[in-house]
């Protein structure tokens, strides 16, 4: 059984698959919703605006069969927006429903700090999971984004400060997220997804 | 825990090779993209930016070839533009395997482009690059890599850009560049504190001194430059280590 990458019409895939494949991960692009009840772990990359990512899942029939899988237990990783999709709703499209796995709102971060939030930065971990075990607790990850989630709203495994504390990796049994990019991460991304992929085997 | 001030190499392209423009002698071969973007990577580069500076339909063509060969090797991102006009071109970027594309000549000339490119890609995808002279006590905003003056202020431009949904400037200081006599850390400055998104300083980089200059006084949130790292005149390694020293926020790398 393969993992499938969720292509929701945007996004860069190709570096997600490269990096997977890297690790020796077998892949495939989810476009329908076949793809998904066959997997034995989802990625759900994303880039770009909210509204754009929920609705491109919506128009190819992919959010009842990731909710089937969610429930079922089959192990998710969101990445980036794939992260601010797992929750209710977001601040970048308000009336818009997000996947609701995990409760609460995606927020803009505050006006006091630069956005986007481009760049490196370090994180504090929360508590122990599966993704960050064996990356080291000063290890740098890539960031772009101008919304998240809020580190107090979510099983925050680990969080990053920007204006505000907001989760930058979430844990909670099947469900797995990181507002980072690992594919672009370097060495501690690549870590990152070897960890996911390790779970999954 | 801060976010780091990133160092990023800038590879002009031509017909597949990585070139450098040298006064009154034209361009200089400087190596293979492929290369120099696996040696750059391996040397802690926190992201890297690629210019097509080909005028020709089929030099675009090789430039979209050159990114698809070159973003294989990398796990940082990756930033592409040079002439790009249209979303089209745009995200034909993009869907070769950079993550940003920079804009410039074509976003004077149409501000809707950067509208259009940050509402399809978001944002963090879109690049506003300005090439910068002094003029008087302003600056001023020039096009065309720096040949045609625009009238155009370089501090109200950044703003609209950002309205628009530019995500980042690429601020190049076209008296500074190829000088060699440091960054224009006024320019960076003054831009820097119109905006509300990150400033990538460019232009006159020799010294590590001039980096350090342009984080602590042109409030900088990532530097680049070229020549000096194409010639191996300072390593990223060298740079990273001396800016940890002067207690700048780097990446480095293990």
């Amino acid at each position: 059984m393969k993992i499938s990458i969720i292509d929701y019409g945007a996004g860069n895939l190709p570096s997600v698959e490269r990096a997977l494949a890297k690790l020796g991960a077998e892949t495939q692009l989810a476009t329908e919703a076949a793809h998904i009840s066959s997997a034995k772990a989802i990625v759900l990359p994303g880039v770009g605006h909210f509204s754009a990512f929920v609705n491109g899942l919506r128009e190819r029939n992919l959010v009842e069969p990731l909710r089937k899988a969610f429930d079922e237990g089959v192990p998710i990783l969101g990445i980036c927006l794939g992260l601010q999709a797992m929750f209710e709703t977001s601040e970048e499209a308000p009336g818009e429903r997000g996947l609701g796995f995990l409760s609460g709102e995606v927020r803009a971060l505050p006006s006091n700090v630069k956005s986007p939030h481009i760049g490196w930065n370090q994180l504090r971990q929360l508590q122990s999971g599966v993704l960050l075990e064996g990356v080291p607790v000063d290890a740098f990850f890539y960031f772009a984004h101008s919304f998240a989630a809020p580190a107090e709203t979510a099983p925050t495994s680990a969080a990053c400060d920007h204006g505000m504390a907001f989760a930058a990796v979430v844990e909670r049994r099947n469900l797995f997220a990181v507002q980072f990019h690992p594919e672009k991460s370097g060495e501690a991304g690549a870590q990152v997804l070897r960890n996911f992929v390790e779970a999954v085997q | 825990m801060t976010l780091a001030r990133r160092i990023i190499p800038c590879l002009d392209v031509d017909a597949g090779r990585v070139v450098k423009g040298v006064e009154f002698e034209g361009l200089r071969d400087m190596g293979d993209p492929a290369e120099l973007a696996a040696r750059y990577n391996r040397e802690g580069a926190d992201e890297l930016v690629f210019l097509d500076i080909s005028a020709t339909h089929q030099g675009r063509e090789t430039f979209l070839e050159t990114i698809r060969r070159v973003a294989q090797h990398l796990n940082i991102p990756l930033t592409a533009g040079g002439g790009i006009r249209s979303m089209e071109q745009g995200r034909a970027v993009l869907r070769a395997g950079a993550d940003k594309v920079t804009v410039n000549t074509a976003a004077i000339k149409r501000p809707d482009l950067i509208s259009e490119l940050a509402q399809q890609f978001g944002a963090q995808a879109v690049v506003l690059s300005i090439d910068v002279k002094r003029s008087g006590t302003s600056w001023e905003a020039y096009t065309r890599g720096g040949r045609d003056a625009t009238g155009i202020d370089a501090e109200k431009w950044a703003r609209e850009a950002v309205s628009r949904g530019a995500g980042e400037i690429l601020l190049t200081s076209i008296d500074r560049d190829g000088t060699c006599t440091g960054f224009d850390c006024e320019l960076t400055a003054t831009i820097a504190s119109a905006v509300s998104v990150p400033v990538i300083a460019s232009g006159g980089a020799s010294t590590f001194d001039d980096f350090f200059d342009v984080f602590e006084k042109g409030h900088a949130d990532a530097a680049l430059a070229a020549s000096i790292f194409h010639q191996e005149t300072h390593s990223i390694g060298a740079l990273k280590d001396f800016l940890h020293r002067r207690h700048v926020p780097v990446r480095l790398s293990k």
